[in-house]
């Protein structure tokens, strides 16, 4: 009888009804799929099937992550940038950033500094520079932190100690490698914190 | 929604750990979920969710801000959860069946703290047997029934995350919905 009754379904009925439950089928589609499912109990039964499966698989959702979860990632990352966390508590402190902020301005040389556009990088025997572009070459380690201004640094080497761009981008190639901290310092604003955490650390250390 | 994912991720770009926590903590749940489905091992799925959100710490300055956030994130954790799948041993399938009954299984873990009424023990074989039928997929068909029916995103979304055409979702999910028609059929 199954035999039979499959004989005389036109191919495309599985089809449909895989396109209707897309959300896909056409209107005329949708009249002809509803009138031949009306008649056929084998492809009434296919589409039943199939609505059944699908209301089975969405029973199953709504499963939670474990409490501790952002707890775990969190301590699986690579330690936190220390410039990261002073910037942030200074932005939680803005009475005592502005205090500071005043402090730096009274000195006078934070805008002469800033306008300066001289490109300047820390001297290592074995770096090269290419027209504003520090390079780190590749097979080469230097020893120590490097300061480029104005200008951008490659890191195709190794580089023990941190390495900070003023007014210039920093590209860490696959195999370069930089066992100290990387900061970038494009913006003024970033500029205001960093002569201020130097200006401070001067200041702590008198 | 996208205006605040840009922002937190401008501030882990600089490094900022607390940004992070927020995002892992707005995914966690969907993340973890996607995993669990694609695995049937919580131990499993709790790793490789962990490993997706530190790929996005690890990869944010590749991240393109004008794309969705999230189509990046189940990108990540779906490539896992089938790198793992296909990382597996056929004999692994035979110690993970086995170990299940100690409590591998969200459910049994549940099941075996608590005495519970005879109804809600049914529903939980009910739902470890769906779980066992959607594991008996081949990844690429259970990736697109898990995207689509447990997270519930559209096609359209779902194409993105896989990086293949529409029309190919629609095939996997046809052959995925016929092959558990079959599987799910006398339930
Ligand atoms: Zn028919």
């Amino acid at each position: 009888m199954i035999g039979v009754s499959k004989m005389k379904c036109p191919k495309h009925v599985v089809e449909m009804i895989h396109k209707y439950l897309d959300g896909d089928l056409h209107e005329d589609e949708g009249r002809e799929l509803k009138k031949h499912l009306q008649s056929c109990e084998d492809c009434k039964a296919h589409y039943q099937e199939l609505e059944k499966a699908v209301a089975f698989v969405k029973s199953i959702s709504h499963v939670e992550a474990p409490a501790d979860f952002t707890q775990k990632v969190l301590e699986k990352l690579p330690k936190e940038k220390r410039t990261v966390s002073t910037r942030r508590w200074f932005r939680n402190h803005p009475f005592f950033s502005a205090a500071a902020l005043f402090v730096i301005l009274m000195t006078g040389s934070l805008f002469a500094s800033y306008e300066e556009s001289q490109f300047s990088v820390t001297k290592y025997d074995n770096l090269v520079v290419d027209n504003r572009t520090v390079i780190v070459p590749e097979g080469e380690t230097v020893k120590g932190d490097i300061t480029v201004k104005n200008g951008d640094i490659k890191i195709e080497g190794k580089v023990e100690g941190n390495v900070t761009v003023i007014n210039g981008d920093q590209y860490l190639a696959s195999a370069g490698q930089v066992t100290g901290e990387v900061e970038e310092i494009n913006e003024l604003f970033e500029w205001l914190w960093y002569e201020v955490k130097s200006t401070l650390s001067e200041v702590f250390k008198q | 929604m996208e205006e605040f994912i840009n922002k937190k991720i401008k501030q882990i770009k600089k490094g900022d750990q607390n940004a992070f926590a927020e995002v892992v903590e707005l995914y966690k749940d969907k993340i973890f979920q996607l995993c669990y489905r694609m695995l049937g091992n919580v131990h499993e799925a709790e790793d490789i969710a962990q490993e997706a959100f530190i790929r996005v710490y690890m990869n944010i300055h590749s991240f393109d801000m004008n794309k969705k956030f999230s189509t990046w994130i189940y990108r990540i954790a779906t490539n896992l959860s089938i790198d793992r799948i296909r990382k597996k041993k056929p004999d692994y399938y035979l110690d993970a069946e086995v170990a299940g009954t100690e409590g591998l299984t969200m459910y049994s873990q549940v099941s075996s703290d608590i005495a519970m009424p005879e109804k809600e023990v049914e529903a939980i074989e009910l739902q470890e047997t769906i779980q066992k039928e959607i594991l008996k997929l081949p990844d690429k068909y259970r990736s697109v029934i898990v995207l689509r029916y447990i997270e519930e995103l559209s096609l359209q979304e779902i194409a993105e995350i896989l990086e293949l055409p529409v029309g190919t979702v629609k095939t996997r999910i046809h052959r995925g919905r016929e092959a558990l028609r079959k599987q799910l059929r006398h339930l």
